[in-house]
């Protein structure tokens, strides 16, 4: 089965994730004993393009066009979806980031073609393709099976690791979407970046805080232990919905779904509606006074104390071991 | 302005959830429902859009009758309609979104509003496939929406910031939280929502693209090491976090 793998790019860069997708979809193909060939959509892209040979594309398809600068769901949508059926591939592959689900119901709607959201795990079985995903807030993990003659899956970003082989350099093919003034219905005119931090999402550690920290102002302790270990400041619903914090900071059912290698929970009791957001972590330290908190069942390692005086000496002892 | 916000039916997230007897499905017995969580931000968008428009609201949801409950909330909320497109089968969101499509085909809305997300099976596909179904624009996760003349202006949410998309009606939004605060029914909504009909047509089938192969519970994570019980434990942790786990 050939495989073609959707490689995110924003501001001529690839995320962390396009290299998740196109590692994870060159073993797929691999097992199946097919081709990959990854796609990058943007303005002047084939320049980045050839960094994808170091996680295993051979082949980069670059979509080129100075109006696709910024994303549009419509003309994204159609460069894509032409690139796939004139490569009419088995199977594609998408990160589940935010372009990467807006995206993928447009062109699963084109071509016909069923799709596995948000999947954590995919293995070649029988000469398909088997997809892991969890649903019900992670409470349940179900094993599914796309039966379109395409079939397309995102990938939860974080999850599959992807990791750079010296020197390869794909091969670039550049070529020309066909897009009319109709296919720019939708359109970004700018991007709005949130200063400092890393996303939730995108960060390797994210450091949580919760209504335990009694103040919006406490949250300094939160940010600044995050500012240690270059993590993305997370919050539990209580503190967003109470004001606390900006909304893009929730992790939970209702919230950001992250998946970092270090999850770090402060103050936060750890309701079944937030664990859905951050269980699939691979580590998860709690700080919470109560030893009877439901997050020291899912954390790693735990401290019972109090986040007023654990915290400041987490980021004291984590300054002089990290040499900052 | 034709307005129509489509609202699921979902488990509440208190929901303890056993697989059924068929390994495919969660055991229903027990379970109670609620209104998907995003798709009170649609309701609501959707009531704001025609104060400023006018026309009218229509609340859809797919699904068995149980559905009906989830209706007469966006009622009570005080959208002028309610439609459900009764359908017993389970479906994948292909499936589902092509059933609705068909039905908003012949409706001609210029406005459809979705929430982000079932926060069942967290797909996350069902409104930019009804777009695409419908041929019309679509932005998802919105967090601000602006409306003037024929024109959208949406903010969406992306990693690291906010993308702002410019568009125009007909439109397809899903709705994030942060996009407005929903309204309390009022008593007499509710009152008025009971007695409201409710208008049922048959969901036209299609068939699914995705196979439940089986489901299970993720494996249970034993209850970490406790560290300690105040701040001389975090050099130990700091240890931990670097040998063991090796994360920092
Ligand atoms: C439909 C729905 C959706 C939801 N979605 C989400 C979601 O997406 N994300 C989410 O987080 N929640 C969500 N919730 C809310 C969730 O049920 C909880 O109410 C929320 O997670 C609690 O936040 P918290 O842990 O910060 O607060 P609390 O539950 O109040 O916990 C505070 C914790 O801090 C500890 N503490 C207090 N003082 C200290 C101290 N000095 N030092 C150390 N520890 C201290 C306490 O022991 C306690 O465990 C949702 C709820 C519903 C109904
Ligand atoms: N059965 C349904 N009936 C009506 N609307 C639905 C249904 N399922 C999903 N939706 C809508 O589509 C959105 C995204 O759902 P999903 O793609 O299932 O995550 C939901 O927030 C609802 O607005």
């Amino acid at each position: 089965m050939n495989i073609i793998a959707f490689a995110e790019q924003r501001d001529g860069k690839f995320k962390k994730f396009a290299h998740e997708t196109v590692q994870a979809a060159r073993k797929a193909a691999d097992a199946l004993g097919g081709t990959m060939t990854a796609v990058v959509i943007g303005k002047n892209v084939s320049a980045i393009a050839p960094g994808l040979g170091a996680y295993g594309a051979a082949r980069v398809i670059a979509v080129e066009d100075d109006r696709l600068e910024f994303y549009s769901t419509t003309a994204y949508s159609k460069a894509f979806s032409d690139v796939v059926s004139r490569e009419a591939p088995g199977a594609v592959f998408f990160p589940a980031s935010q372009m990467g689900k807006d995206l993928a119901p447009r062109v699963s709607a084109r071509l016909g073609a069923a799709l596995a959201p948000d999947c954590t795990a995919i293995r070649a079985e029988g000469g398909d393709l088997i997809a892991t995903r969890p649903v019900y807030a992670g409470k349940a993990l179900a094993e599914v099976k796309v039966t379109t003659p395409v079939k397309m899956f995102s990938l939860r970003p974080n999850v599959f690791t992807a990791t750079a082989a010296d020197g390869a350099q794909a091969a670039v093919e550049t070529v020309k979407p066909e897009l009319g003034e109709n296919d720019f219905a939708s359109k970004v005119t700018s991007v709005k970046v949130s200063e400092g931090r890393p996303d939730v999402t995108e960060a390797g550690i994210v450091v949580s805080g919760g209504r335990g920290l009694k103040a919006p102002e406490n949250f300094k302790l939160i940010e600044d232990l995050a500012d240690v270990l270059g993590a993305a400041v997370g919050a539990s619903r209580a503190v967003v919905d109470a004001g606390w914090r900006p909304h893009d900071e929730q992790v939970g059912q209702t919230g950001k779904t992250v998946s970092p290698s270090l999850y770090i929970a402060c103050a936060i009791s750890g309701a079944v509606q937030h664990l859905a957001g951050m269980s699939s972590s691979k580590y998860i330290v709690a700080v919470n006074k109560d030893k009877d908190a439901p997050i020291f069942q899912i954390a790693d390692y735990g401290i019972v104390g109090d986040v007023f005086d654990v915290l400041p000496a987490l980021t004291g002892e984590l300054k002089k071991t990290l040499g900052k | 302005m034709k307005i129509v916000a489509c609202i699921n039916h979902v488990p509440d997230t208190e929901t303890k959830v056993k697989v059924g007897a068929d390994g495919k499905t969660i055991d229903p017995a027990g379970v109670n429902y609620m209104l998907n969580p995003y798709d009170e931000y649609a309701v609501e968008a959707g009531l704001k859009l025609k104060e400023q428009y006018g026309g009218e609201t229509i609340a859809l949801s797919l699904g068995p009758d149980a559905n009906k409950e989830t209706l007469r909330k966006a009622l009570a909320m005080g959208v002028d309609k309610a439609l459900l497109i009764k359908d017993d089968s389970v479906r994948d969101s292909l499936s589902l979104a092509r059933a609705i499509a068909e039905e908003l085909r012949e409706m001609k809305p210029d406005c459809v509003l979705f929430g982000k997300q079932s926060i069942d099976y967290y797909d996350e596909q069902v409104p930019g496939l009804v777009a695409e179904f419908l041929g019309y624009p679509s932005v998802s996760v919105a967090v601000k929406l602006e409306a003037k003349d024929g024109n959208v202006t949406c903010d969406r949410e992306i990693e690291g910031g906010h993308e702002v998309v410019e568009t125009s009606f007909p439109v397809v939004i899903s709705a994030q939280k942060g996009l407005n605060a929903p309204r309390y029914p009022s008593l007499k909504g509710i009152m008025a929502a009971k007695t409201k009909p409710i208008e049922e047509r048959q969901a036209k089938p299609f068939p699914s693209g995705v196979e439940v192969l089986g489901i299970s519970k993720p494996p249970a994570k034993s209850a970490g090491k406790i560290v300690g019980t105040d701040a001389s434990a975090v050099p130990e942790l700091v240890r931990l976090l670097q040998e063991e786990a090796k994360v920092i």
